[in-house]
């Protein structure tokens, strides 16, 4: 039985029941990133000695035995979330050196659980790219086709999961950087309402629009992982004091009954005939099962390229601003602070990272703030009310995860307006912060590469959103399905 | 709505953010964020007046904790991370006194 | 030619609090550097700030004491700039929605005349972090980064030196009284920095507004711009322009400098912070906030001099510091002389404890004992020069009045019989003294009543001798 291909459910059940201990799990994993993770590329950080002393101590103390929802099981933690004694370094050079001298809320949460802290996975540098190109240590290879990219930025994460060098792992959306790299490597990604999940240890590219949240290899797996993480932190102003349901309980409800809209500005020319194919064939699968299909408009939906690349990049670059080479990371001199700053900004920061903090800067500055900022805000507004007025009329919202399925290595590097264009089904999602997962629904035939179904629901209705995700998912196969690799 | 001339002053913003920038970088840069920018304008199109911004995604007020001391991180976590450190402070190149 | 001085000022005060404004950390003075830091106030990544409930209440108070608006809703935006001194190149601050709108400070200058000073705003941010310069480096402690500061800033509606210093005494005798703010200079929990320009008498429109920084006492502010106003006149005689800029006050050779001109002027792209929500400050909670209102100190000033019958000096001076002043309310409950125990408080004690370099808070001497010291001469019991060592011995022992007299044998001696004795042993024992008085020197008397007191060893009730001695002068 290879222990490294199993979900949390499957290990869950044979751990508790002594029949397995987090050692053997742990090294099984393990074993297979030693095997892979040459070709694959997903992790920057792993100390396998680490994480076996981990498993040992859970083994020890019994937690899988005494029930601890994540007992044992190894989780792969996306490189730009504090966890105390690890290197943090957003895939940036700008962080090299740097110790985190404290966990994340998230982190606690999962050492809580039991979970078997894995290693740190590749990403775009600052959560800031679409395709894990950005990343100063290298691009992830998609474990599907290793000419293509995983997504990004949690590409990495998608391509450990996906490969199974993790059972579970955290990724960070911003702007669908957990949803789109999960529909490109075939696995199961939820971003939580804005709020649900604590901020605090979060590295932050987008203040008001940053979530943290689960890439698993199954629904059941992700409802599991999702109730850990989530949950109220006083270290964090914007975490909402709300009861955490659950969410297991919301699988195998099915979905009779239950409204599914079809949003039309989601499913226009210029995407990938197969991509379309595929949405559209689950949505009727949805349909054979119960659920009613209601076609609806989201109006502004032609705008969120636009309000999120104002907004998260003005954000960005104020959040950015700290790395300077005073208190921690790199520095270059210089023979005043200044030009210390200019020095060690401009080694430390990639092109895509600086190219945002310039253009959010400047959507701030004088003269301009009205124009840009203001106004993105104000049609950011228009956006969130978009899905209000919609989610009167349906329960649920479908439509395409990506565009496209997953490109190959370098072919949209040179145009980062065409990569910004790609995101349009996920980023209006961030502004509204309301609660979206991707789940595979199919594969383009050649090559075989996934392709992904999002799901969204309102605020806090994540329960409807893994209960309509795990419906389709139990009804098809796509989750069983893995690269050769 | 007025509207200013569409383009960045590269050398002024980056310097802003304290970002050194090569000549090729601030080239290439300066195209690419003219195309951005150019993409962006769609906003004008939208009718925002008597919207409100969405200043926070959360609607959530007075989120207050109790005035009292929580315990500081060890000195020791604090200045290993300091690129360079004397005298328990964290040393740059002489500040030259600013306005 | 007659020239107009208009003085703004921007005063930073400490708040006081347990710990800092967006974190726990502790906020004490002095401590070794960096070590009261964490990862939210050094601006590690992933850090994020939460608001201390206290600063915000204090910060209501102080907007209350000072008459002003306070906003219902109110929040925080980024002001950003790089400096080392900043652990995320930015600030949190307040721009559009401060907590507090208008206000007032009211003055009394020297002449007695009264001045009403307007306010602008109060608002509240966080501070930032120490810097020390060697040299070729400087060395930053982010102790300080975090603590919570008011910003108060004033109409430009001071015209001269004297009303700034004015201003800046009252304010911080009313943020001191409500337990807003220690307002130590020394130990930089207030600052100021002055707006100042002048125009020539009758002219609508502002001269160019000079910035003045780094002046580290109110008397220092005072000496700044004494300095500075006849600067930038003369200037003007001279037919200069005065440009707009920043100057550096330095106490020491007395003169302000230009400081380096900036590059660029700050370009602060405030926005709103998003990591924290608004302050909705409600009905509820200004009514609690509203219970903790202190009798301003211009008002209680005013209250001594009509229940105590005091004259304004006496209650300038005890009112000069809150816990003297509750000390006096304290002891003046059990007496029936308030005039005297001022006068106990305002010479004698606190003279006794500048000596002992003591505060009034760690007095030897309980209110109600002073007050017991106060009848025992008002009732005869003992004279007021006994009163005097009595109350030494009461400051060093913490003993009782009373007892003291008691063991001591300090009581007066009223008894006129034992009074004769001694006037009739002090007539006999001077001759010269007896016969100079007859001779109409009055002056004389005062000799025997000397012999009198020494004789009876201070005993005497000074009046009953001074009494019978002339009765027994005029009589033989």
């Amino acid at each position: 039985m290879m222990l490294h291909t199993q979900t949390i459910h499957e290990l869950r059940a044979r751990l508790r029941r002594g029949e397995l201990s987090a050692r053997e799990v742990t090294q099984a994993v393990l074993d297979r990133i030693a095997g892979l993770d040459g070709k694959i590329k997903a992790y920057n950080w792993l100390n396998a000695d680490d994480a076996l002393t981990q498993a040992e101590a859970i083994d020890r103390a019994g937690s899988a035995k005494d029930g601890k929802p994540l007992a044992g099981v190894p989780i792969a933690i996306k490189d730009l979330i504090n966890v105390k004694g690890q290197p943090c370094t957003c895939a940036s050079k700008i962080l090299r050196g740097y110790i985190a001298p404290y966990d994340a809320f998230v982190i606690g949460q999962l050492r809580r659980a039991g979970a078997i802290l894995l290693g740190r996975t590749n990403m775009d540098e600052f959560a800031m790219g679409s395709s894990t190109e950005n990343s100063s240590w290298g691009v992830t290879r998609n474990p599907w086709d290793l000419e293509r990219i995983p997504g990004g930025s949690s590409g990495g994460s998608a391509a450990a999961v996906a490969a199974d060098e993790a059972i579970a792992a955290l990724g960070s959306d911003t702007g669908g950087s957990i949803r789109q790299p999960a529909a490109l490597c075939g696995c199961v990604g939820l971003k939580p309402t804005y709020g649900r999940v604590s901020r605090y240890g979060l590295v932050a590219f987008a203040s008001s629009l940053d979530q943290i949240g689960p890439l698993t290899k199954d629904v059941e797996d992700c409802a599991v992982l999702l109730g850990v993480l989530a949950g109220h932190d006083v270290k964090d102003s914007t975490s909402v004091a709300q009861a955490v349901p659950n969410y297991t309980q919301s699988l195998g409800k099915g979905v009779k009954g239950l409204r599914v809209g079809m949003p039309k500005e989601y499913f226009i020319a210029g995407m990938d005939r197969e991509v379309e194919a595929a949405v559209r064939g689950a949505i009727q699968k949805l349909q054979s099962l119960g659920a009613e299909v209601v076609e609806l408009s989201l109006p502004h939906t032609e705008y969120a390229v636009a309000v999120y690349y104002l907004i998260a990049t003005a954000e960005a670059s104020a959040n950015l601003a700290r790395f300077d080479g005073v208190r921690y990371g790199l520095r270059v001199d210089g023979d005043d602070p200044i030009e210390m700053y200019l020095r060690t900004r401009g080694a430390g920061f990639g092109p895509e990272v600086k190219r945002r903090i310039i253009l959010g800067t400047y959507a701030l500055s004088a003269g301009y703030y009205d124009a840009y900022y203001l106004r993105a805000q104000k049609a950011r507004t228009l956006i969130r009310r978009d899905f209000e007025k919609a989610f009167e009329k349906c329960d649920v919202i479908v439509t395409p995860t990506s565009p496209t399925a997953a490109f190959k290595v370098g072919e949209k590097a040179d145009d980062p307006l065409q990569m910004y264009l790609s995101d349009v089904f996920t980023l209006s999602v961030n502004l509204a912060g309301i609660c979206g997962v991707s789940i595979p629904c199919g594969f383009t035939t050649n090559p075989k590469l996934p392709i992904g179904l999002q799901i969204l629901g309102k605020s806090f209705g994540e329960e409807t959103i893994l209960r309509a995700a795990h419906a389709y998912e139990q009804a098809m196969d796509w989750h069983k399905q893995r690269p050769t690799l | 709505m007025p509207q200013k001339p569409i383009g960045i002053d590269i050398r002024y913003v980056s310097y802003l953010a304290r970002l050194q920038l090569t000549k090729a970088e601030a080239a290439q840069f300066s195209a690419q964020l003219k195309d951005i920018l150019k993409a962006v304008e769609k906003l004008n199109e939208l009718d925002v007046t008597n919207v409100e911004p969405t200043a926070h995604a959360v609607p959530l007020t007075n989120v207050l904790r109790k005035d009292e001391v929580q315990p500081s991180i060890a000195s020791a976590d604090v200045m290993r991370n300091a690129p360079q450190q004397a005298r328990g402070l964290f040393i740059v190149p002489k500040i030259v006194e600013q306005g | 030619m007659q020239y107009e001085t208009v003085i703004g000022l921007e005063v930073h005060v400490q708040v006081k609090t347990a710990s800092k404004m967006f974190c726990g950390c502790a906020v004490d003075f002095g401590a070794p550097p960096n070590t009261q830091v964490c990862p939210v106030c050094l601006g590690y990544p992933g850090s994020l700030p939460v608001m201390n409930e206290e600063a915000v209440r204090k910060t209501v108070l102080a907007g209350l004491m000072l008459g002003c608006d306070i906003a219902r809703l109110s929040k925080w935006d980024r002001k950003n700039y790089f400096y080392p001194d900043m652990p995320k190149n930015y600030q949190i601050s307040q721009y559009d929605l401060p907590l507090c709108r208008g206000g007032v400070v009211d003055i009394k200058l020297d002449d007695g005349e009264t001045r009403r000073i307007r306010l602008t705003r109060i608002h509240l941010e966080e501070d930032v972090a120490k810097n020390s310069h060697f040299e070729t480096t400087s060395g930053v402690d982010f102790n300080r980064a975090g603590l919570p500061l008011m910003e108060i800033v004033s109409e430009p509606d001071l015209h001269s030196p004297d009303e700034a210093f004015a201003y800046l005494t009252a304010l911080k005798e009313i943020l001191v009284s409500g337990g807003v703010s220690d307002c130590d200079m020394e130990k930089g929990q207030l600052r100021c920095d002055c707006n100042v320009s002048v125009r020539p008498a009758g002219q609508k429109e502002l001269g160019a507004k000079v910035e003045i920084k780094n002046m580290n006492t109110i008397s220092g502010v005072r000496r700044a711009l004494a300095y500075e106003v006849p600067r930038q006149i003369a200037a003007l005689e001279k037919g200069e322009k005065i440009s707009q800029e920043t100057r550096r006050w330095d106490d020491a050779p007395g003169v302000t400098s230009v400081m380096r001109v900036k590059e660029y002027a700050h370009d602060y792209r405030y926005f709103p912070e998003p990591d924290l929500v608004p302050v909705s400050v409600t009905d509820g909670m200004l009514a609690g906030i509203q219970k903790l209102l202190p009798e301003l100190p211009e008002a209680k000033r005013e209250r001594f001099v009509k229940q105590y019958g005091l004259p304004e000096y006496d209650a300038g001076v005890l009112v000069a510091d809150m816990a003297l002043a509750a000390y006096y309310e304290q002891a003046v409950i059990r007496s029936k002389n308030p005039k005297a125990v001022s006068n106990w408080v305002m010479t004698e004690l606190l003279g006794k404890l500048a000596e002992a370099k003591q505060t009034i808070t760690h007095c030897p001497i309980a209110p109600q004992q002073l007050a017991e010291l106060v009848a025992l001469i008002d009732g005869g019991q003992i004279s007021g020069k006994i009163g005097k060592d009595v109350f030494a011995e009461m400051f060093a022992s913490g003993k009782s009045p009373s007892l003291i007299v008691k063991e001591k044998g300090l009581m007066q001696v009223s008894d006129t019989a034992a009074i004769e004795a001694f006037v009739d042993e002090a007539i006999a024992s001077n001759p010269k003294s007896v016969a100079d008085f007859k001779a109409g020197n009055q002056a004389a008397i005062n000799f025997l009543k000397g012999h009198v007191m020494k004789l009876s060893h201070g005993k005497v009730n000074p009046r009953l001798v001074g009494e019978i001695l002339l009765s027994k002068l005029r009589s033989s």
